[in-house]
């Protein structure tokens, strides 16, 4: 669907045929794991490759399928599965959680939320910092105060609970 | 009339304070996580399970946090309807059809009477489901006490092949999903042999997947990311309602009283089979619209096209914990991580549960009824509350769910390779969705996937390999026979419209 404005970055047909193929490689390497494993009948009883070989010949076989029909249909070629203006907006989500996430590591769950929760506000919310500081910063303190307190589940902490005292 | 006090039993155990206490904060939840985008039944206990391990441990602990968890799904019940009707967006895909006639009503200022409706209908759906529980559930758990593996194996078997049968959807995509899901619970140690499957030699893979990850991922960050791309501003009615609203619907009410029963019958029907929850929705809204004698007025705001889906997917989602305390077999992906839930606390799900943990069954059933009833005072009084919180700017609470879900993540293990599995199934939920694979097989492969090759391996040991072994008495033969029935139903269909066809031509 090209209108100009908003242009389709994938259609649905091209994703419809990669994600199959993707299913297609994973079943694969089910089959042949189930055949190293041993997928017969061993001594005492089914080896542990039995069940999961037939799970990997099923979803080949679907995967198949869904790639053979995928690639019949060409109307799909013309529907969009997401349009630039989505996919960057997409984007503007999944990169910083995933650098949310690794950050995790490093600088503990609180400090790391508290930026994230911040840069979010700042880049799609567009708010000014008076109001971005106490919000982020009031959210990580009542999760402390839930998770460390209140129920004594111990998240990941970094440098500035270290510095602070609480870990 | 064993039945009866066995109930009263569990209302004594349901009555306690603490309990009581835990139904209201678990309605209170369920409706919040309802509310919010990202957040469902689902995912929403999943991210609250390991909050109960510690609960559980605790003397008679595993019936409170049953009743924390079975009541956060209530409330997520019920929340579903608030975003539905005043917002247009279905909070769970069996709100879908509330929204045909809800968000109309909403639109023309009659939104207290949508919502008092939904909630109204929805605590009758809910209520004639646990009544048939109540009842039915000793029946099928006696009767389940007589199984071996195979008839497991052939329940699973039923289980699944009701899903690509029934799911009316793309089939090979149900199956795809499915097995995807059977292989990644295969993933880890193999308890039988001992041996180590599909890790390549990474450790982080020893433990194998966890099935409430896959929840939280797939759920949750999917949903965010799909829900950024439909815009990021929530348009709502306003959501007023007062006692007089409340009363002028329920003078209204018992006139679709028709409706109200077929609903509840096919919700209670389809509830018990997997995924049944949005077919009973929108079956029950079909079947009230050719019935009703206003029909075609159905779409433009009629009360009784609220009723119709509402009381169904109530009933549904209901019932759908009948096979899970009978069978071990979940109706729906949220009765899945309830059944993880009973698993995690050292319970085995099934029939042996009514014998040996009477309390704890009985007092789910009883929390049943109070649960719902303690959902509808909760929803008919607070709705604005809970409106309101979908008024807080997408900017803030998108990134607030996604840092309560890693949370959630992180705390199943304690484990950080979880989170950034997480993020991946996110992506895995938001593509899938996108391209029409159902999510709700992918989870119960995954939690059940352990105990039905456990069994399917069992019944074939027992029969040397001979696969007869499914057809080998009536009832596992009629079990089996069913499961190839609902499998290949939307063949054997087409085949008899053909046949009518030709007949009549």
């Amino acid at each position: 669907m090209d209108n100009g404005t908003d242009r389709s970055a994938a259609s649905v047909r091209a994703v419809e045929i990669g994600v199959a193929a993707a299913i297609l490689l994973f079943g694969l390497v089910v089959v042949i794991d189930s055949y190293r494993l041993g997928a017969r009948w061993g001594d005492d009883g089914p080896q542990p490759g039995y069940f999961p070989l037939y799970v990997g010949l099923l979803i080949c076989a679907s995967a198949v399928t869904i790639l053979l029909r995928g690639w019949r249909n060409a109307a799909l070629s013309d529907e969009s599965f997401v349009s630039r203006e989505e996919l960057k907006k997409i984007l503007t989500v999944l990169v910083p959680t995933v650098v949310y996430v690794s950050l995790i590591a490093y600088l503990g769950f609180y400090l790391a939320s508290t930026l994230y929760i911040a840069y979010f506000m700042w880049q799609l919310g567009k708010y000014p910092w008076v109001k971005i500081v106490p919000v982020a910063v009031g959210v990580s303190v009542v999760f402390f105060l839930i998770f460390e307190v209140w129920f004594q589940v111990p998240l990941p902490k970094g440098p500035l609970e270290a510095a602070l005292g609480l870990g | 009339m064993e039945e009866i006090n066995a109930l009263l039993g569990g209302f004594g155990v349901a009555l306690s304070p603490l309990n009581l206490v835990l139904m209201f904060v678990g309605v209170i939840l369920g409706i919040i996580i309802g509310v919010l985008p990202g957040l469902g039944g689902a995912n929403g206990v999943a991210i609250l399970l390991p909050l109960t391990f510690s609960m559980a441990q605790q003397p008679g602990g595993t019936t409170s946090a049953i009743i924390l968890l079975s009541c956060i799904y209530w409330g997520a019940l019920f929340g579903g309807a608030i975003t539905s009707i005043l917002f247009n967006i279905p909070g769970e895909p069996w709100s879908v059809a509330t929204t045909f006639d809800g968000h109309p009503l909403a639109q023309q200022g009659r939104a207290g009477s949508a919502l008092t409706a939904a909630f109204t209908s929805s605590f009758v759906g809910a209520l004639i489901a646990v009544i048939m529980i109540t009842f039915l559930s000793p029946v099928v758990a006696g009767f389940a006490l007589k199984f071996g593996p195979p008839e497991f194996f052939a329940v699973y078997l039923l289980t699944f092949c009701a899903f690509v049968g029934m799911s009316g959807g793309n089939a090979a995509k149900t199956v795809a999903s499915m097995m995807i899901g059977f292989a990644l619970a295969a993933v880890g140690l193999d308890s039988v042999t001992g041996t180590l499957r599909l890790t390549f030699g990474f450790t982080s893979l020893l433990k194998g997947f966890d099935f409430l990850i896959a929840v939280i991922g797939l759920f949750g960050i999917g949903e965010i990311l799909e829900t950024l791309e439909e815009g990021l501003a929530f348009k709502g009615a306003n959501a007023k309602i007062n006692m007089k609203v409340v009363l002028e619907t329920w003078k209204e009410l018992p006139r679709y009283w028709a409706t109200s029963l077929r609903s509840s019958a096919v919700g209670c029907f389809m509830g018990i089979v997997p995924g049944g929850a949005t077919p009973a929705s929108f079956m029950s809204y079909g079947l009230a619209r050719r019935l009703s004698k206003d029909g075609r007025d159905f779409g433009n705001g009629k009360v009784e096209g609220v009723v119709a889906p509402e009381t169904a997917a109530h009933a549904a989602g209901t019932s759908a914990l009948l096979p899970m305390i009978t069978l071990g077999v979940p109706g729906s992906p949220t009765a899945a991580v309830l059944l993880g839930g009973l698993l995690i606390w050292g319970l085995q799900p099934g029939p042996l549960l009514f014998v040996e943990k009477p309390d704890f069954v009985w007092g789910l059933i009883a929390s049943m009824y109070l649960g719902n009833i303690a959902g509808l005072i909760v929803v008919l009084t607070c709705v604005p509350l809970f409106a309101a919180i979908l008024r807080i700017p997408f900017s803030i609470i998108a990134p607030v769910i996604i840092v309560i879900c890693a949370i959630g993540a992180y705390t199943v293990h304690n484990s950080m390779f979880d989170v950034y599995l997480m993020v991946v199934f996110g992506v895995i939920g938001y593509a899938f969705k996108k391209l029409g694979y159902p999510l709700a097989p992918m989870v119960l492969a995954l939690v059940l996937g352990d105990r039905a090759e456990e069994n399917f391996r069992n019944a074939i040991k027992g029969s040397q390999g001979d696969l007869m072994v499914f057809f080998s008495n009536g009832l596992v033969g009629g079990l089996t026979a069913l499961a190839l029935l609902l499998l290949f139903w939307p063949l054997i269909r087409t085949l008899l419209r053909t046949l009518q066809g030709k007949r009549t031509a």
